[in-house]
């Protein structure tokens, strides 16, 4: 007996699709030359921006076609982060792009939204107490989702395109929200997260490296083999509990992440 | 004296932009002697080095003693005006353009007699038999070879608003220039040379405007200066930055460079070679892709028309220095295509100044010992060396010192640099 179309889940999927009652949401920056991309001391190795030149513009190049050839660092853009890009994850089985399990790239996804507090303060620290109150409203973290840091920070890009106060440097270095030390190993080690993901230009705040340990999130995070997202935007749009995250990394071999479209299927209630 | 340049009335959209014309350009392989002397501002003549004479015009052998063993050496160039002539007509399209012109012999003080160009200021004798001194020089002319040039022996009020001496020269008085790298101290010290020298209008560009460039908001306050996105490394900056102000341009100074400070083995792996050569090698190419031709088209657009390309290289361009031996090689690159970008905007009358600087006083030169070439020294000499019209500069005791080795003898500076020397 085969199962009938109106019990199936993924036609059920397909029909919500057409009708609009499941909507994908893009959580994704357009790769542009001009977006920022990480920047570290001068003297250290630099993660290459996006660049791209063209092949042919249905011109003398290729009278009928156009396209381009681009340049980018595996960390450019939206993009995803395996553990073995951490020092702390390099031993961990199928802790590279190429061979996380395919399982993991579609999961649920927590919306924590810190907009408030981050409006209030750049360098704001999501705390375990942040992660409890959002518990008592919307219910536990499973295991295996997507832990999303909501901040609005893309807008600095996606609104305004401002890029200096998308990275807000000083002399002092960057300002940006991310997590803290202890919300990090909580997700971690008490809600066994799939990963953690900002709209900031790292998984850790922009002071992270005075943090202990130095990049708690990357540390800790790709030491227990989770992944992280960077660079989202939309993330306003999601409900705080329900979305589904499609986020598949391009396919590098030994690769240690990748940028990426990241979609969300989100559930209109009728 | 010469009357001041006046500030040039803005164009009459309604007429066709003049075409350049240019003076006749072919010399013999001997005269471009003269030429390789005038490109880097001395006045040079052949002198023999058996019997002493001084040659004019250039030739294979002494024209007192037949010697063929000729020198170029620098020359005074002091002399007496013997007669002069005004031209108020000629069938060559380039002087029928730019009539009247002065023309004039002069004998020199060290004995030929040469044709010269005559500055406005030099003055006629008011009776016979009196003596006009003057001070014989070359320039290179709008094609690009040595001419000689005849001006009055003591200086006089505005005598670089000569029209002579601006066809020969590329001052940057009421033109438009672009720097490429408004960030660096070179950038912010060639604004600082650039409005002194009376420039009209400044673009800066500014690269990952996230980076703060302390002292360039100062700068962008000025109402000369207007910062533009712009980086070299990627085409579409080049090519938006061209459609916006290409069609302004009079003078381009591409001065945007990425210097770090690596030999071959200080360096793992060849990210940063290539971030060198992206910047220092493909920069120049995109930004002679795009705004070359449109530069081209304007090199006689008025009397501030489009006139001068400018290259920052290093003298390490000349010989590689092994300690920043990654740099030395994208230099070299911008080096070799430098001289194919001044052939190709040698037949339209852009002039391209290629820069050889020694090590510049910055960050990533701070653990050098001395002496280091200052930023405002070398944006002073950049702009000297527009008025000037000369096509290479060595600024710095460094690339004054490496210039004079080089030439000596290649190798031998090359094995003194490969032993550790500087």
């Amino acid at each position: 007996m085969t199962t009938s179309t109106s019990t199936s889940l993924l036609a059920s999927l397909a029909g919500a699709l057409l009708t609009g009652r499941i909507r994908i949401v893009d959580l994704t920056q357009t790769l542009s030359p001009e977006f920022p991309q990480i920047s570290l001391p001068p003297e250290m190795g630099q993660c290459a921006p996006f660049r791209i030149e063209e092949i042919s513009h249905y011109d003398e190049r290729g009278p009928g076609w156009y396209w381009n050839n681009f340049t980018c660092g595996e960390h450019t853009g939206t993009h995803f982060d395996a553990p073995i890009h951490w020092i702390s994850g390099r031993d961990l089985p199928n802790n590279s792009v190429d061979t996380i399990p395919p399982q993991h790239m579609l999961a649920a996804a927590c919306v924590i939204d810190c907009s408030p507090q981050v409006a209030a303060n750049p360098d704001y620290l999501m705390t375990v107490a942040d992660i409890e109150q959002f518990e008592a409203q919307h219910g536990r973290i499973p295991a295996g989702a997507w832990v999303l840091m909501r901040t609005d920070w893309s807008r600095h890009w996606s609104e305004k395109s401002d890029a200096a106060a998308f990275q807000n440097f000083d002399e002092s270095g960057q300002h940006t929200p991310g997590p803290s030390t202890e919300a990090v190993r909580f997700l971690v080690e008490q809600r066994h997260v799939l990963g953690f993901g900002s709209e900031a230009i790292g998984t850790d705040a922009g002071q992270g490296y005075h943090l202990l340990p130095p990049y708690p999130c990357h540390s800790l995070m790709h030491g227990s083999g989770r992944y992280g997202l960077q660079c989202l935007t939309g993330l306003d749009a999601l409900p705080p509990v329900g979305a589904l995250i499609f986020a598949a990394p391009l396919k590098i071999e030994n690769g240690s992440g990748s940028p990426l479209r990241v979609l969300a299927l989100v559930e209109q209630m009728p | 004296m010469s009357p001041p340049f006046p500030k040039p009335r803005p164009k009459n959209p309604q007429l066709r932009t003049p075409q350049l014309t240019l003076p006749p350009a072919s010399r013999g392989r001997v005269a471009l002697g003269l030429t390789a002397e005038a490109a880097e501002g001395r006045f040079a003549l052949q002198v023999c080095e058996e019997c002493g004479a001084v040659q004019y015009p250039p030739r294979e052998a002494c024209r007192v003693c037949l010697s063929h063993r000729l020198r170029w050496k620098a020359q005074a160039g002091g002399g007496v005006l013997l007669t002069s002539t005004t031209l108020n007509h000629s069938n060559d399209p380039y002087f029928r353009d730019r009539l009247p012109w002065r023309l004039g012999m002069v004998q020199l003080d060290v004995g030929p007699s040469v044709m010269a160009h005559l500055h406005g200021d030099v003055a006629l004798p008011t009776q016979p038999g009196e003596n006009v001194r003057v001070r014989v020089t070359t320039r290179l002319d709008r094609s690009g070879k040595a001419v000689m040039v005849a001006l009055p022996e003591q200086e006089t009020p505005h005598m670089s608003d000569d029209p002579l001496l601006r066809e020969m020269g590329s001052d940057p008085r009421y033109r438009k220039v672009l720097v490429t790298d408004g960030k660096s101290a070179v950038g912010q010290a060639l604004i600082k040379a650039l409005i002194a020298a009376g420039a009209e209008r400044i673009w800066a560009g500014q690269t990952e405007p996230w980076k703060a460039a302390p002292g360039l908001d100062e700068l962008a306050k000025l109402p000369q200066v207007t910062l533009v996105p712009l980086d070299v490394g990627q085409e579409r900056s080049v090519i938006e930055l061209a459609g916006q102000i290409g069609g302004k341009v009079d003078i381009l100074i591409n001065n945007a460079e990425m210097h770090r400070t690596f030999g071959i083995t200080g360096r793992r792996g060849v990210e940063v070679a290539r971030a060198e050569m992206e910047v220092n090698y493909f920069g120049l190419l995109r930004l002679a892709q795009a705004f070359g031709p449109v530069l081209r088209a304007r090199a006689a657009d008025g009397p501030a028309h489009a006139t001068a390309w400018v290259n920052l290289l290093s003298i390490f361009a000349l010989a590689n220095w092994p300690a920043q031996g990654t740099f030395s090689a994208s230099k070299a690159a911008a080096y070799s295509l430098a001289q194919a970008l001044r052939a190709d905007m040698r037949g339209s009358g852009i002039h391209v100044l290629n820069v050889f600087p020694g090590p510049l006083d910055d960050e990533w030169n701070q653990p050098m010992p001395p002496p280091k070439l200052a930023p405002s020294a070398l944006a002073n000499a950049i702009v000297k060396a527009l008025r000037d019209g000369v096509e290479d500069i060595y600024p710095g005791d460094i690339a004054q010192d490496w210039l004079t080795r080089w030439r000596d003898n290649p190798k031998v500076l090359e094995r003194e640099l490969s032993a550790g020397a500087m």
